[in-house]
């Protein structure tokens, strides 16, 4: 019994010496951990899958750089690629669309309130759902779409079943949710616009166009760099309208990467784990040059403070 | 305040703002007005081509049949069983996480914070053929845990940089009162910053199931069953089955909308605020 004050003497100062070093870390373990496991090794690890060939089951067989080379000659893969870039040029409308809105609602008249939520609406609907609504809306014969476009041209146009305009009705349905999340970004903003800067231009003469160019938009600056990282990152990352709305098709010209790969590793199309890792490393690559972007730019705000 | 407010413009002005409100309104939610509608047409109507006048009567059928006759009520228990836990472990090891990394100063706060924040970022396809793995190694594939354990580790890194940035705010001289006082580290967490959190709880609470509800990739790559997948992957699976029954489609598409709909209706205040943080300076 006396020995145990003893046992316990060099342990406490131990503790007492680096408690400040260590209290962090013992805060951090269990998330640290979680995120180690199920983000931070398996992006190692599907950069190791995309070297083998491997079915899922069976040994993996090494391959080197053969998926990539691969994936030089696979025409749906350039087709995906094209239509990953068509998706994150034309989602990109979702920031000035999303401003406009916000402009146009930023009044003070009675109901407003409910009138931004309601627009702001299709964001919390699921992905699943808002495909669903626009399969619906460009449904062959009955739909809206179709026929607005017979009354408009005199033949109606099935967009989902055309191989051609198919991605633009998808990227349609992704940009509806997309601008209500740019937007209500934007209305937050403009409600902490200096009001005696907008006043002081007023004075000066400044109105419309060159108010908001001038004078509006270099307040709103943060948080036009949220919608911008959001809508780049909401474009690389559509999945749930395609798997949806085409499921890849007509002809797989719908196609993008993040559905390609999950084809090619998991779907009765595939079981290439392999090959389908080498595709997310693609995707992953692409991201990484935007998420540097945006990353080194909120570390360097950070400093800044 | 831009634009310029409109009670200071002329009166015709005025009214036709507030006649513009509600058209705007009307042709923005149109696809959405839609499948309301269609919702509650008997197949009656759609088979004799009345798909955009009122309904013959309101067939609220159409509802009973998608929840009891297609289960879609089972659909709808998983997707709570999986994201109530979620939102939990989320908000918890964020706390936790937001807590050390607001507070401490130490080597590599900055550099594991911004790989929280990366992390955050990555496709969901880089991840896929590990973690499914992971899971299938466990003996969890196809079970709610095998969703919650990954959506708690996703999610935490978005959940930390919302965290950390909240406790950052915080008036550091409360904490180094205590500090001096002697208080334990883990008393200042639980007695001083916590109670504080609670708008960031609430906040990140509604967020977190509203993401982990719409999730619809993890729930088809982690779950095969009808007794454990969640409503996006139930209903896109019903989808297949109702080949164009579009009164049955737009019905379960409302049914599976209205938990997050109804989540940011109640809690709107805390959902908007946890959407915009960093929006302003």
């Amino acid at each position: 019994m006396t020995a145990l004050p003893d046992a316990h003497g060099p342990k406490r100062s131990w503790w007492k010496s680096n408690q400040q070093r260590v209290t962090p870390w013992l805060f951090l373990a269990p998330g640290l951990f979680m995120f180690a496991v199920y983000v931070i090794w398996p992006i190692a690890a599907s950069f190791r899958f995309s070297f083998y060939d491997w079915d899922g089951l069976s040994p993996m067989e090494w391959v080197g750089w053969g998926n990539y080379v691969e994936l030089w000659s696979d025409r749906n893969f350039i087709i995906s690629l094209k239509n990953n870039i068509v998706w994150l040029v034309l989602y990109m409308l979702a920031v000035p669309a999303g401003l406009g809105l916000a402009i146009f609602l930023n009044q003070t008249v009675t109901g407003i309130r409910l009138y931004k939520s309601l627009f702001f609406f299709p964001f919390v609907i699921s992905q699943v759902v808002v495909g669903l609504m626009f399969a619906w809306f460009y449904a062959p014969n009955f739909g809206l779409f179709f026929q607005l476009t017979e009354w408009l041209t005199g033949t109606g146009t099935a967009v989902l079943a055309n191989p051609e305009y198919a991605t633009y009705g998808i990227i349609v349905a992704g940009l509806w949710p997309q601008i209500a999340y740019c937007m209500i970004l934007y209305l937050t903003g403009l409600n902490n616009v200096a009001p005696d800067q907008i006043e002081a231009a007023r004075l000066d003469g400044a109105k419309g166009l060159k108010m908001l160019w001038y004078v509006v938009l270099p307040q709103l600056r943060p948080a036009t760099f949220i919608a911008v990282v959001v809508t780049v990152i909401g474009a690389l990352r559509s999945f749930d309208l395609v798997s949806i709305m085409t499921n890849g098709g007509p002809f797989g010209q719908t196609r993008v990467l993040s559905f390609y790969m999950y084809e090619r590793a998991l779907s009765e199309y595939g079981f290439r784990m392999g090959y389908g890792a080498a595709i997310a490393v693609v995707l992953f690559l692409i991201m990484m040059v935007f998420i540097t972007g945006f990353v080194w730019k909120m570390v360097r705000d950070e400093r800044g403070h | 305040m831009f634009p310029r407010p409109i009670a200071q413009r002329s009166a015709v002005a005025q009214w036709s703002y507030s006649a513009m409100l509600p058209i705007a309104l009307i042709l923005w939610l149109l696809p959405l007005l839609g499948i309301a509608l269609t919702s509650i047409k008997p197949s009656s109507d759609l088979a004799s081509g009345n798909y955009f006048g009122l309904p013959s009567y309101l067939a609220f059928e159409n509802y009973w049949s998608v929840l009891f006759e297609y289960d879609l009520w089972k659909y709808i228990r998983n997707s709570f069983v999986v994201t109530i836990p979620t939102v939990v472990g989320a908000v918890a090891l964020s706390c936790l996480t937001g807590f050390a990394l607001g507070i401490y100063r130490f080597k590599g706060n900055l550099l594991i914070f911004f790989m929280f924040v990366a992390g955050n970022f990555v496709p969901f396809q880089i991840l896929m053929v590990p973690v499914r793995d992971l899971t299938l190694d466990l003996g969890i594939y196809d079970t709610p845990q095998a969703l919650i354990l990954f959506h708690i580790a996703f999610q935490t890194g978005f959940c930390t940089l919302f965290m950390r940035n909240f406790i950052a705010a915080l008036p550091r001289e409360l904490i180094e009162a205590a500090r001096v006082e002697g208080v334990a580290d883990w008393q200042i967490f639980w007695y001083i910053v916590l109670p504080l959190m609670k708008p960031a709880i609430a906040a990140l609470s509604v967020l977190i199931f509203t993401f982990v509800w719409n999730d619809f990739f993890w729930a088809t790559v982690l779950t095969t069953s009808a007794d454990t997948r969640p409503v996006t992957a139930g209903l896109s699976s019903l989808n297949g089955q109702w080949v164009a029954a579009w009164h049955l489609v737009s019905a379960g598409s409302i049914v599976a909308a209205l938990p997050p709909v109804a989540m940011f209706f109640l809690m709107q205040k805390h959902f908007i605020a946890g959407l915009t943080l960093g929006a302003v300076k």
